[in-house]
């Protein structure tokens, strides 16, 4: 089952696990499959790892797009 | 506050306006198949499968739920070594655990002497249970696609690394490109347009579906799991059909880049070969499934336990998953869906899986 919510990342240990916040609620991660990260990035999560970083500006492009069709209805 | 914008509804009442004055343009009703097991879930709970149809599309679940694809024989191969071997562990996923097959199920079957099943969360929580439990044997049961295959390759690696010997894989793993081109050229169904599964598209990328755009002249894009994903999709795929211009587009940027994620893709190929795999319903597909490599056969449970898993065993009398899986019939159309097969009584996968077509038809209506 794919979680489509992101969590946020509240700790990241030299190992390369930590701990995320989904919807609340506090997970241990694996972070061993995704580079570049930092505590307060958006992941996507899966069977106990981080498999994606979310991209905040590609967030803000879909809005602004949403909010175009809205204007133009 | 991501979801809550993904889920507005002013938004999905914009799209949806702009979706259906593209189907008067395009003239017909596109079949577009949602590839990934979630994406029906998502479909389903937010009630778009209807307002779709309403409005001249009709939605086809796809292939996308691991568990569903995963034939009887593995799973009997499983309840065989739970009840037959001493000190045994077998540990999967939840859902894997009440797939019924001629033998029963994983829940219901009668572990031998010394041995239990064990549900986890994350392949890694097997390595743990390895040491915690030397004098026993710990069988994964892995079943999963692109998106569980790297944490599955990343615990193989640590389990040779750190010398768990105690500890294997069954494997039920699936590749998701070659069974959508097993749809497109059995030409069993016309699919007009394909929504590709946003999380396996995080580590395998776009590439790997092009041949679809390219050699069989079908859209497609990738997308995420939110109701206003879905229909931003269907508005792309609806595009690309009025422009007569198949493509792989990307949809989900905020969580897919065009080159997947390139790390996980080399654990992948460190640690598996593909392997041509008989799939539940489309039959043996080549190139289609992962087997360990020869240098970390050890953890295979396969040879391991000397299992012999033929492609014999058939969906249980009057299960139909074959032909959802395919596309070919909806939930509904099953004559077993409601009377004999009910989440509480499952006569196939499709109706236990949290991805499964038939769950989600029961589930939430149609
Ligand atoms: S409704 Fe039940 S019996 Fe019919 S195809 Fe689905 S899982 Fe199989």
């Amino acid at each position: 089952m794919c979680l489509g919510i992101p969590a946020k990342v509240i700790e990241i240990k030299e190992d390369n696990t930590g701990k995320v916040d989904y919807l609340g609620t506090k997970i241990k991660v694996n972070f061993s499959l995704i580079d570049d990260i930092k505590v307060g990035d958006y992941v996507i999560l899966h069977a106990g790892f981080a498999i994606s970083k979310l991209d905040e500006k590609e967030v803000e492009e879909t809005l602004s797009l949403l909010k175009d069709f809205i204007e133009n209805k | 506050m991501i979801v809550e914008s993904f889920r507005n509804k002013e938004f999905i009442e914009a799209i949806l306006k702009k979706i259906q004055e593209k189907i008067k343009k395009i003239g017909f009703s596109p079949k577009i198949m949602e590839v990934c097991g979630t994406h029906t879930m998502t479909i389903h709970k937010f009630g778009l499968r209807k307002l779709l149809k309403d409005s001249g599309i009709e939605m086809l679940s796809g292939p996308g739920c691991p568990v569903c694809v995963t034939p009887n024989e593995i799973v009997e191969a499983s309840i065989d070594l739970l009840s037959n071997h001493r000190n045994l562990i077998l540990a999967t996923f939840g859902d894997m655990t009440r797939v019924p097959t001629k033998k029963g199920s994983l829940l219901t079957s009668i572990p031998a002497e010394g041995s239990f099943k064990k549900i986890v969360y994350s392949p890694e929580e097997c390595l743990n249970i390895a040491k915690e439990n030397r004098d026993k044997e710990v069988v994964f049961l892995g079943a999963g696609f692109e998106t569980t295959i790297p944490s599955i390759a990343f615990t193989i690696i640590r389990a040779f690394k750190e010398k768990i010997y105690n500890f294997s894989l069954l494997s039920a793993l699936w590749l998701i490109p070659p069974p959508l081109q097993a749809i497109v050229k059995s030409e069993e169904i016309n699919i007009n347009g394909f929504l590709y599964p946003g999380h396996v598209s995080t580590i395998i990328g776009k590439k790997p579906y092009e041949f679809i755009a390219n050699e069989y002249k079908i859209p497609g894009t990738i997308t995420g799991f939110e109701p206003v994903d879905i229909l931003l999709g269907i508005n792309d795929i609806l595009d690309q059909i009025l422009e007569s211009n198949p493509l792989v587009t990307i949809q989900y940027k905020r969580a897919v880049r065009p080159e997947g994620n390139p790390k996980a893709m080399n654990m992948i190929y460190e640690v598996f070969e593909k392997k041509d795999a008989n799939w539940r319903g489309l039959g043996l597909i080549p190139q289609s499934g992962l087997k360990l490599k020869e240098e970390l056969s050890q953890f295979d449970a396969e040879r391991k336990f000397n299992l012999k898993i033929k492609s014999q065993s058939k969906d249980l009398r009057g299960c139909r998953c074959g032909d959802v899986l395919k596309g070919k019939i909806s939930p509904p159309e099953c004559p077993s869906f409601g009377k004999t097969c009910s989440p509480e009584s499952p006569r196939g996968p499709c109706m236990v899986s949290f991805e499964g077509a038939c769950l989600a038809y029961y589930k939430y209506g149609y």
